[in-house]
């Protein structure tokens, strides 16, 4: 093999022709990633084969009944999801109904001049330390501090409204709507950051459009800038809400593990997650598959959830 | 600084807009500094110069525009229909009502094409027939033949000389006073911009119109008054600060300038 | 100045108003309000952070001694004790996490970065770590029960810590990737030709210019996820468990302070209720701390 480089001169750059072991390196670490990365996507197919297979005794034994009934009875080996499919459904939903209005509220906060710099960057930082206190300690603070505060409120909602079936149980402690509210405070960093991210993102020329046919400030907001942020103020609410369909320990401290249906916003409830992490350690037998089933509806649930918004904001993205 | 300015060639109930001793400033940077100017009335005024000599920023001054640049800060009167619009009573909203303004970059609203012209028109408080308004702006803006077929499409889906020209027909369609115009045709190519020139000439027949432009041929072919606006270095600062050369015909700037840097910008000799 | 009344452009549809500000109209009313209402929606978000440190401060900070940090936590029913095992236990369980997902997700954030282009593998992978970032935290702990502790894949072990740092892994793993990917891609393509351009290899172009050039941003990832699985509980409490003694080895169940709150929060014993307290002080403490010195790493990239 002769050298590309000049016969002579080259002598003294001994690595001029790369060694054999030089090249393995390169492809050796090459595939080496390669293998790191698919780690990623074979992680993925282990946890939904993991789970599946885990389930498989309680789906051939329970099949969609599962979804429907509220049997939970580890003594005659009957299993039904639904108290905890509800709860999972009802308590995510309604979080966000309060979480949406109050997170984008708050990036228009912080993302428009009503405040000087200093006030928006302080509540901006707050609201993303917020995202960083663990659930575990949401749920201490949500046990010992938040239930006893908002009893009354609870106590007045259910004189006035008592009537309705969704406020027909006295409170008396752990229950759906205080678990409501720690989720509350749970995704509101996430639909804050989401929000103030898709409003920094609209140009300045839209903004200086509205502005200059003579719109206010809030005029300009809600015609013009909010709309433009829509596509992925949306994604961020479906993130969010796969967020709280599987936040697992802040519920389960605070929402009272009830096994028994009831409609009522004020009694104790149930979600999958709380269920998986009150009852795993403890199961056995078919209790384990029927734990398993529940936790893959959890997780097809919040799979779909995901998948959605990522299209929401790869379809809905407007062209600015 | 060696500046002389337009004499009383503007009668005074001719004065449309009037720039009293003018200085803007970024934070501690001065950008534009002791502009004394009378904007005609129905007339097309240009504000050239070099970049970097504030023409721009006092375009935005004109109608406020400024107040959305954190920092920005405005000494001396700006004086429009006998009010100095920096008073702390007037409302900037209201200064954007009557002062239109359309943008370098086209920046249609992501709504349709009749909801971009609809929109500023509705928040003005248009009593009238609407689709009437919306044909008469787009036609006004040259626009209606590409557009007329397609107002339920989005305004983004015009090509960007059209979205431009969509937002002259939205700055119309409010019914401003006067109408700024900051380098309207820099993205455009060509074609886009003879068509928005020769909007330029229907539109000065109504409305006051005030535009800064990079292009010195445009000034000439547009423009009924020119404002040559020049930056110079200050003593001990870093940065250049603008100043107004001088403000005259367009004829005049470009042929018989009072200032010799006029004439050396001009024949092309620096900026 | 004079003030000519001149005839303007308006044909008399719009209603034409003085310049001045009326704080009457309807639409500065709404202005007001719009304010006001984004300004009490502001103060109820940052309120409940406010609340949780404060009552973690007070609650917790009471308790703060050394005896918090070397002493076990009491039986039931007896007054004392200490957290130490806790505290020990989640040093041990999140450094053995990133012990695995470091290593992994910055070789898999390399390969997305410098070696796939937009092939679709790499569109799969990152679909699917996207995927894997929203899984539940309980998720993952149900996954490595059925694969490692029901399976007792550990030298017959069941519960372990070792099973509960692969959790934490498991949920560190999509936030070091994502930082690495998105980290290394902010690296001026300038600075691979020039080390391409003096003849290095693949290798040492990647290892000894890409990636200490992008080392702030991926340490900064790396900080958060540690942060975030340091206070993680779901994934734990039926991998790791919990134990009331000294870490025993990897492969034995192991304490740690975010199962020692949950479990401690729900028993009925004040003392074992104040030691909730106290471990959470010292959790929020490391984990805001870590979340600011991450915040400031990523502060002196962008200077």
């Amino acid at each position: 093999m002769t050298s590309p480089y000049g016969p002579t001169g080259s002598d003294l750059f001994t690595l001029r022709r790369r060694p054999a072991a030089e090249k393995f390196l390169d492809v050796a670490f090459h595939q080496l990633t390669l293998a790191l990365a698919a780690v990623v996507a074979v992680l993925l197919l282990g946890i939904v084969l993991t789970v599946f297979s885990g389930a498989r005794e309680a789906i051939a034994t329970f099949g969609l009944r599962f979804l429907t009934t509220s049997a939970w009875d580890p003594v005659k080996g009957e299993y039904g999801a639904f108290v905890a499919i509800y709860g999972t459904l009802i308590t995510s939903l309604l979080s966000l109904l309060i979480a949406v209005p109050l997170g984008v509220g708050t990036a228009i906060f912080i993302t428009e001049d009503l405040m000087p710099p200093i006030v928006r960057n302080v509540v901006g930082l707050m609201v993303e330390l917020l995202a960083a206190i663990p659930s575990v300690v949401l749920g201490l603070w949500a046990i010992f501090v938040m239930e006893p505060a908002i009893r009354p409120a609870l106590d007045l909602l259910h004189r006035l409204l008592g009537w309705s079936p969704f406020f027909a149980s006295v409170p008396q402690g752990p229950g759906i709507a205080p678990a409501i509210l720690i989720l509350v405070v749970m995704v509101l960093p996430i639909i804050t950051a989401i929000s103030r991210d898709a409003l920094h993102q609209v140009p300045i020329e839209l903004r200086q459009g509205a502005y200059g046919v003579g719109t206010t400030r809030w005029g300009a907001i809600f015609s013009v800038i909010l709309p433009a942020a829509i596509s992925s103020i949306t994604g961020g609410v479906m993130l969010a809400l796969g967020r709280a369909m599987g936040e697992t320990m802040a519920v389960t401290m605070i929402i009272g593990n009830a096994l028994n249906f009831n409609l009522s916003l004020l009694a104790p409830g149930n979600t999958i997650a709380s269920m998986l992490a009150n009852q795993f350690g403890e199961a056995d037998g078919i209790q384990v598959s029927a734990l398993m089933y529940a936790a893959l509806i959890l997780m097809l649930l919040t799979f779909a959830v995901n998948v959605l918004a990522q299209w929401v904001v790869r379809r809905l993205s407007l062209k600015y | 600084m060696t500046s002389t300015f337009a004499q009383p060639l503007i009668a005074a109930n001719d004065v449309c807009m009037s720039l009293q001793n003018v200085t803007i400033s970024y934070g501690n940077f001065e950008a534009v500094r002791h502009v004394f100017m009378d904007i005609p009335h129905g007339k097309v005024s240009a504000f050239i110069g070099p970049s970097g000599c504030g023409k721009s920023t006092v375009l935005r001054a004109l109608n406020r525009m400024n107040d959305l640049i954190p920092g920005c800060h405005l000494k001396g009167r700006v004086v429009f229909d006998g009010e100095d619009l920096y008073q702390p009573k007037v409302d900037p909203v209201e200064v954007r009502r009557r002062i239109g303004m359309v943008f370098q970059k086209p920046n249609p609203f992501p709504k349709t094409i009749y909801e971009n012209i609809a929109f500023g028109a509705r928040i003005n408080g248009y009593r009238g027939d609407m689709d009437e308004l919306v044909e008469r702006s787009l036609r006004k803006a040259a626009v209606w033949d590409e557009c007329k077929d397609k107002l339920q499409e989005s305004g983004l889906a015009l090509s960007g000389g059209q979205q431009q020209r969509l937002c002259i027909a939205r700055a119309i369609a409010t019914e401003p006073e006067v109408i700024l115009m900051d380098e309207p045709c820099s993205a455009l190519d060509p074609i886009s911009t003879l068509k928005i020139e020769e909007t330029m000439h229907e539109l000065k027949r109504h409305y006051t119109i005030v535009i800064v432009t990079h292009n010195m041929q445009q000034a000439v072919r547009v423009a009924d008054m020119t404002a040559f606006f020049n930056a110079e270095a200050v003593d001990g600062g870093t940065g250049k600060v603008g100043y107004l050369v001088e403000f005259s015909e367009t004829e005049k700037i470009f042929n018989a300038p009072a200032q010799q840097v006029t004439q050396d910008y001009v024949s092309g000799r620096f900026g | 100045m004079t003030r000519t009344p001149r005839a303007t452009a308006s044909t008399g549809l719009y209603e034409r108003r003085p310049l001045h500000f009326n704080p009457a109209l309807r639409r500065n009313r709404f202005n007001r309000l719009g304010t006001a209402v984004a300004g009490v929606f502001a103060a109820i978000a940052v309120l409940p952070l406010v609340l949780v440190l404060l009552y973690v401060l007070i609650q917790g900070g009471r308790l703060l001694s050394l005896r918090l940090f070397t002493e076990l936590p009491p039986a039931p029913g007896f007054d004392g004790g200490g957290i130490g095992n806790a505290l020990l236990g989640t040093v041990i369980v999140t450094l053995l996490a990133s012990l695995i997902a470091i290593p992994v997700g910055v070789g898999g954030g390399i390969y997305l970065s410098e070696f796939s282009g937009r092939s679709r593998f790499a569109q799969m992978v990152r679909f699917a770590n996207d995927v894997l970032a929203g899984v539940p935290s309980i998720i993952s702990g149900v996954f490595v029960y059925g694969l490692i502790v029901a399976t007792r894949l550990f030298f017959g072990q069941s519960y372990s810590a070792l099973a509960g740092g692969v959790a934490l892994a498991v949920l560190m793993l999509p936030t070091v990737i994502k930082t690495t990917d998105e980290g290394l891609k902010l690296v001026p393509n300038e600075l691979r030709l020039g080390a391409y351009g003096v003849g290095a290899s693949r290798f040492v172009t990647i290892t000894r210019v890409v990636v200490p050039a992008a080392l702030t941003p991926i340490s900064t990832g790396v900080v958060l996820a540690l942060a975030r699985a340091a206070g993680e509980t779901a994934p734990l409490i039926f991998t790791a468990l919990f134990s009331a003694f000294w870490p025993d080895g990897i492969f034995n169940p192991i304490a740690t302070m975010s199962v020692l709150i949950f479990n401690f929060a729900t028993m009925p014993y004040p003392a074992q209720n104040e030691l909730a307290w106290a471990a959470s002080f010292v959790l929020v403490v490391m984990i805001l701390a870590a979340n600011l010195l991450a915040r400031w790493l990523s502060r002196i990239s962008r200077a």
